[in-house]
């Protein structure tokens, strides 16, 4: 193992003693949950920050993976911005650390057997289930150190169940919202689809109070912006046959450093959508595994940035393709501004039994200014020889006499750039049926543009 | 009344600015009054009417360009839109991704004040309204802009803008062009409805056609960047006739002339 870039030594607010204290705290778990825990903080602590030679991190910004000073808060606060504002099954909402909202399932969909819980009860009540699904298909794109932190020290996060042949159209809302200076949080969900099973998961990451910002007070406020970290992980699994959507919505603080890891184990037959939309944060690490576990399996992966500001978005992509048959299509669309930089970086790994594998992938760049700086790697591994694959990258400035036509009719130039930003998106969100959802993604995008 | 006033204008390309492309054109326009610009091709119409416009390609080098009395060279392209001045592309951009109904709304939104909404009921009715005074279908709401547009279409659509958003002076390059003869009698019917004591029109066109249907209070030549010769409704009658180097002969004639009294 290469020498650690930055030091390794736990800073302040994560220390053994805080850590065995987080620890004390939970005795009334299940014993396994306890021991991933300390497994997981030794492997953390044992674990080098990234560095310049590890290739999975590639153009990121190392000096920025600072965790000294971070405390884990155990306030939360009451000024919670609200984003859904759409019909859902059921929601539950974390400020930092703790549920401070929460409606249930309906009594038809809890009689079927639909679990929808914070982790910390599912671990109470359901144990074995969580316990069979919690990080059953790790995804392994390099950031196993903040995935063992966030392991080490979750609280938050939801676990969706759904048992076979259940179809719920609503979305399930998992809320979580960071308010104060130097805190941090370890969002951990599951999501679970039994066979033939359907069903629609969105997560709100936001950082609340007055740091939950538009541009415009983010402007005002950007000295007080609060510095916040972020590591949170998802473990998606969808059974034969079942339809699993999920979007993810960040819009983090000006100053937060955050990691948020995907996994998704499609099985025979099974489709999962996965939409990540990335808004906010000063550096945002994005790592999406795709496993293609059984014939017939297919990953839609998308993911849609306004990278704004000097933002620095780092995306980290894996498509492997286990079974014949199987299909996946990612298509990853940053628009740029400003000195913002994204970093794309994608593979599509075809096993050798994987024969018939039909995989994409596309990071398409729009840039709307000539400071900001767009990185795309991908890539293909192909270990089977009957398969169709492809992949690439554009990067094209928006069209100045687009920009043109719209402000000759009086739109002002920041709103004919969201204009064309949201025209560059909407072949990403078409591709969602919820139209609520939607319009409700098309707000939060416009609302970034605010100035 | 308010006017528009073009003042010794010089316009040149903002990557070669010692090159004018208007050289001191001179044209003030009323309200209530409809002027025709013609000339030959690379004349420098489309650039006259792009830097009112406020087009980043194009720098004024020098004179100026007032509307109401006050200049609006120091104003950013949507701010002279906002402040009541239109422009009809000869060559309309095509959007992608962005609907007609979404376009418009996005404009009629820019005019009001901070906070205000749009009311969108009596949004599309207003807009439907349009669409079916200029025949166009209401289907065109969903479409995105000018794309896949024939070229009739995108100019109907220029119209469509204009009686939308209601400004109070118009430049209007050669929206006649690439239109059929039934469509150019509805851009016509459409421009005619709008003609009034609430609106100015230039009129850029190489077409007596058109000035047929859209009668000009007053019809200028511009040749070589500058207004040669300007008259009333029978000057084109006469350019159609002629043809240009009737201009160009009476243009060496007095300069000749010049040289003579010199
Ligand atoms: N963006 C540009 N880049 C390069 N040259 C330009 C540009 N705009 C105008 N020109 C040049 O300036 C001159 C005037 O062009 P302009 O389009 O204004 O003429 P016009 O009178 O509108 O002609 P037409 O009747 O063909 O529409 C031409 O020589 C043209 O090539
Ligand atoms: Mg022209």
């Amino acid at each position: 193992m290469s020498a650690p870039a930055l030091s390794t030594t736990p800073a302040e607010g994560f220390t053994s003693t805080r850590f065995a204290q987080h620890l004390s705290q939970r005795a009334y778990l299940p014993a396994w949950w306890l021991e991933a825990k300390k497994a997981a903080w030794n492997q953390f602590n044992a674990l080098p920050l990234p560095s310049r030679t590890d290739e999975n991190w590639r153009f990121s910004d190392l000096k920025g993976l600072d965790l000294s000073g971070f405390t884990v808060p155990e306030d939360h606060s009451q000024k919670i911005p609200n984003h859904s504002g759409f019909a859902q099954a059921a929601e539950i909402v974390f400020s930092n650390r703790q549920v401070v909202a929460r409606s249930h399932v309906s009594a038809e969909l809890s009689s079927k057997g639909v679990i929808f819980a914070p982790l910390d009860e599912a671990l109470r009540q359901h144990g074995d289930l969580v316990r069979t699904y919690f990080q059953k298909h790790p995804a392994n794109l390099g950031s196993a150190k903040f995935v063992a932190l966030n392991t080490a020290l979750t609280v938050a996060g939801g676990f969706l169940y759904v048992p076979a042949d259940v179809e719920v159209d609503l979305p399930f809302v998992i809320q979580h919202t960071l308010t104060g200076n130097n805190v941090s949080v370890f969002p951990h969900t599951i999501v679970v689809l039994g066979p033939r099973a359907k069903a629609t998961v969105v997560e709100f990451f936001v950082s609340g109070g007055s740091s939950s910002v538009t541009a415009s007070t983010l402007a005002r406020s950007a000295p007080a912006a609060e510095r916040q970290l972020v590591s949170g992980v998802n473990d998606l699994h969808a059974a034969e046959g079942a339809q699993l959507t999920y979007v993810g919505a960040q819009r983090w603080s000006r100053e937060t450093l955050a990691f948020q890891i995907n996994s998704i184990a499609v099985e025979r037959d099974a489709r999962v959508l996965s939409l990540n939309l990335h808004l906010g944060g000063r550096q945002s690490r994005h790592e999406s595994h795709s496993r293609l576990l059984g014939p017939g399996a297919h990953s839609e992966m998308l993911s849609l940035t306004v990278a704004d500001g000097d933002r620095e978005f780092d995306q980290r992509t894996l498509q492997t393709h286990i079974s014949p048959h199987t299909t996946s299509n990612l298509l990853y669309k940053n628009a740029l501004l400003d000195t913002a930089k994204t970093i794309f970086s994608g593979l599509i790994i075809v096993e050798p039994d994987a024969q018939k594998t039909d995989a994409y992938q596309k990071n398409r760049n729009l840039m709307l200014s000539d400071t900001a700086e767009a990185h795309s790697l991908p890539g293909l591994e192909i270990q089977a020889n009957d398969v169709k694959c492809s992949h690439g990258s554009t990067s094209a400035r928006i069209d100045a006499e687009q920009e043109f036509y719209l402000q000759a009719r009086g739109i002002n130039p920041t709103e004919a750039r969201r204009l064309l930003v949201s025209a560059f998106f909407e072949e990403v969100l078409n591709k969602l049926e919820n139209e609520d959802l939607h319009a409700s993604l098309t707000a939060l995008i416009a609302d970034q543009f605010k100035k | 009344m308010p006017t528009l006033e073009i003042r010794d204008l010089f316009v040149a390309l903002a990557a070669t600015p010692d090159k004018p492309i208007v050289k001191g054109l001179n044209l003030t326009i009323r309200t209530g009054e409809v002027h025709a610009i013609m000339g030959p091709n690379g004349t420098g119409k489309s650039t006259l009417s792009k830097a009112i416009a406020g087009h980043p390609d194009y720098v004024i080098t020098s004179g100026d360009v007032l509307l109401g009395g006050k200049s609006i060279l120091e104003m950013e392209a949507d701010e002279r839109a906002r402040a009541g001045l239109f422009l009809a592309f000869q060559y309309p951009s095509e959007i992608p991704g962005v609907s007609i109904a979404n376009f418009l709304r996005a404009a009629v939104q820019a005019r009001l004040a901070e906070g205000e909404e749009i009311d969108a009921t009596a949004y599309y009715k207003r807009l439907y309204s349009k669409m079916d005074l200029l025949k166009i279908d209401r289907k065109f709401t969903s479409r995105s802009v000018n794309e896949g547009f024939s070229g009739g279409e995108k100019k109907r659509c220029e119209i469509l803008q204009m009686a939308m958003l209601e400004p109070t002076f118009s430049l209007m390059d050669e929206t006649d062009s690439g239109l059929d003869i039934d469509a150019l009698r509805i851009v016509a019917e459409g421009v005619n409805l709008m003609r009034g004591e609430k609106l100015g029109v230039l009129l850029i066109t190489h077409y007596q056609r058109l000035l047929d249907y859209i009668v000009p209070d007053f019809v200028h030549v511009m040749y070589d960047g500058r207004i040669v010769k300007s008259g009333d409704k029978t000057l084109a009658l006469e350019l159609e006739a002629k043809g240009y180097d009737w201009v160009k002969q009476e243009l060496a004639l007095s300069a000749s002339a010049a040289v003579a009294t010199a």
